[in-house]
């Protein structure tokens, strides 16, 4: 059996919305590179809606691939939606991750989460 | 396929699979049994053990046939550890980088009431005799230091140390797992007392390796359980791998210099070529070095995201990544020599054989200068180091 599910691997290989919104209106970053594993989230919001998200990982295959298809289930999403996202969902939608890995899809959670908070912050807005 | 793990393991000889073959077909009688099939398997046992003993410089009767080095290694210390206990001599030294079948055996040992001295290896790599000199006590009981590093190749000044334990009466124990095959290794000229070696390293059979005891040392039982190995090491012998593995190292040895020689210009060209990828360092000391190993670090990356995308390349390598061990720490030999764990989680590990060709080496080098900087596109490390937000450490 291959380490990975091909749902992961395609995530990892072709990784979607990487990269950096210049004029973020959150921007969130979690991890440390002491354990290996670095995610950083732009979120680009109109009308309480995610129009656009970008990311940068330094990390393995599985935190590559979970930001990707975290970036992927947000996209679109208006804010009380993407606040819900779970590392499980993640995980899930990836037809899962290796125990071991799953800190990966915790991170993912948790880099949209300080990004949203990043964007309370910066408007003073609420998020239903 | 590349391969380029030739320290995890390596692909079997065709004579020594022959020799296997053969031995399975034929010759699967029970070296314990007294009509002819049994002692037929005795025969090639023995003649076995006589071979992989002449390649080491010991005697046959000095020579424990093992599953691997593993195990190898937890029987040689277990011996020297009781030893010690019987003398009252209950300290230790070993090195920070030893392999974990060393250094968990020796964490083992010292909730019995051991107490363990690991030496420095210092930024290349290396042990220094010296240093291993001072840190022998009177109630030293073992020194066990590796020939040579399994991640980055360093070998170590194995006569210097085996001198001083000579002098200081202390036993000297090596885990040649990596060196036995791959480069002169003579027990008797490299003062050595115990050794441990493991086929599947030089092209044999995995679960064989073999123990050295010097003559004289009493050997403490791993497996109890049967009067095979001289009472040493109970279960009925696994003689078709032993054989494979004795063939193996002749033909190993045979062509030991020639090999090493060709092995070691693709290994320079290896290190030279991916020096070009900027903000990277070579781990280990580079002459005092394994002919096949080459081990880099290349800031701003992750190990394993760099193993799959150069396995999706056709090329078999490893790292020593937190990832890739399964634990939150990166390589205890990368911290042993003092990369912080933010650059030896980008480590990469190529181990090459005499198979790989010069073009092979090219398509390395290129690919792993790709995977880098593709995957440096991406990292926010990477960005803050590029955007002066950081530090480059390499």
């Amino acid at each position: 059996m291959a380490l990975y599910s091909e749902k992961v691997m395609d995530h990892f290989r072709n990784p979607r919305n990487v990269g950096v919104i210049e004029d973020a209106d959150g921007i969130g970053e979690v991890g440390n590179a002491k354990c290996g594993d670095i995610m950083k989230m732009y979120l680009k919001i109109e009308d309480d809606i995610v129009k656009d998200v970008k990311f940068e990982t330094f990390g393995c295959g599985s935190a590559i691939a979970s930001s990707s298809m975290a970036t992927e289930m947000i996209k679109g999403q208006p804010l009380s939606e993407v606040r819900k996202l779970t590392n499980k969902a993640v995980a899930e939608a990836l037809d899962g991750l290796p125990d071991y890995k799953m800190h990966c899809s915790v991170l993912a959670e948790e880099a949209i989460k300080s990004a949203l908070e990043d964007y309370q912050k910066k408007t003073g807005k609420e998020i239903e | 396929m590349i391969y380029a793990d030739n320290a995890a393991t390596t692909k079997m000889s065709k004579a020594a699979i022959d020799v296997m073959c053969t031995l399975m077909n034929s010759c699967w009688g029970n070296p314990s049994s007294l009509y002819t099939h049994g002692q037929k398997a005795k025969e090639v046992l023995e003649k076995a053990r006589e071979e992989v003993a002449s390649v080491i410089g010991a005697g046959a009767r000095e020579i424990i046939f093992t599953s691997g080095g593993s195990e190898a290694d937890n029987q040689a210390i277990l011996s020297a550890a009781a030893i010690g206990k019987r003398k009252g001599k209950l300290h230790i030294v070993s090195t920070a980088f030893e392999h974990h079948a060393v250094l968990h055996t020796l964490e083992k040992f010292k909730k019995e009431g051991f107490e363990v001295t690991l030496v420095d290896v210092h930024e290349d790599g290396l042990v220094r005799p010296e240093e291993v000199e001072k840190a022998i006590r009177e109630d030293t009981c073992l020194v066990s230091v590796m020939y040579a590093n399994n991640e980055i190749g360093t070998i170590q000044p194995i006569r210097q140390i085996g001198e001083i334990c000579r002098r200081a009466k202390v036993l000297f124990h090596v885990d040649a797992v990596q060196a036995v095959g791959h480069i002169p290794v003579n027990v008797e000229d490299d003062n050595i007392d115990m050794l441990s070696a493991s086929a599947h390293k030089f092209h044999g059979p995995k679960g064989v390796g073999f123990l050295y005891m010097k003559k004289g040392i009493p050997v403490k039982n791993l497996i109890e359980g049967g009067a095979q190995e001289r009472g040493r090491r109970a279960g009925t012998e696994n003689v078709p791998g032993i054989a494979a593995m004795a063939e193996a190292l002749k033909e190993a040895v045979r062509d030991l210099d020639k090999n090493a020689a060709l092995i070691s210009a693709k290994r320079d060209r290896l290190i030279a070529g991916l020096k070009e990828i900027p903000h990277s360092a070579v781990n280990g000391d580079e002459e005092h070095r394994l002919p096949g190993n080459v081990n880099f670090c290349f800031e701003g990356i992750e190990g394993e995201s760099l193993l799959l995308l150069l396995d999706d390349k056709g090329i078999c390598a490893s790292s020593g990544s937190a990832c890739t061990s399964g634990s939150l720490d990166p390589s205890h030999v990368l911290l042993a020599i003092g990369r912080v764990h933010d650059v030896a989680h980008g480590s990469l590990r190529l181990s090459i054989n005499e198979e790989i060709t010069d073009e092979e080496v090219e398509y390395v080098i290129k690919s792993v200068k790709e995977v880098v900087e593709y995957l440096r596109g991406f990292s926010p490390i990477w960005r803050d180091l590029v955007n002066g937000k950081k530090e480059f450490i390499l």
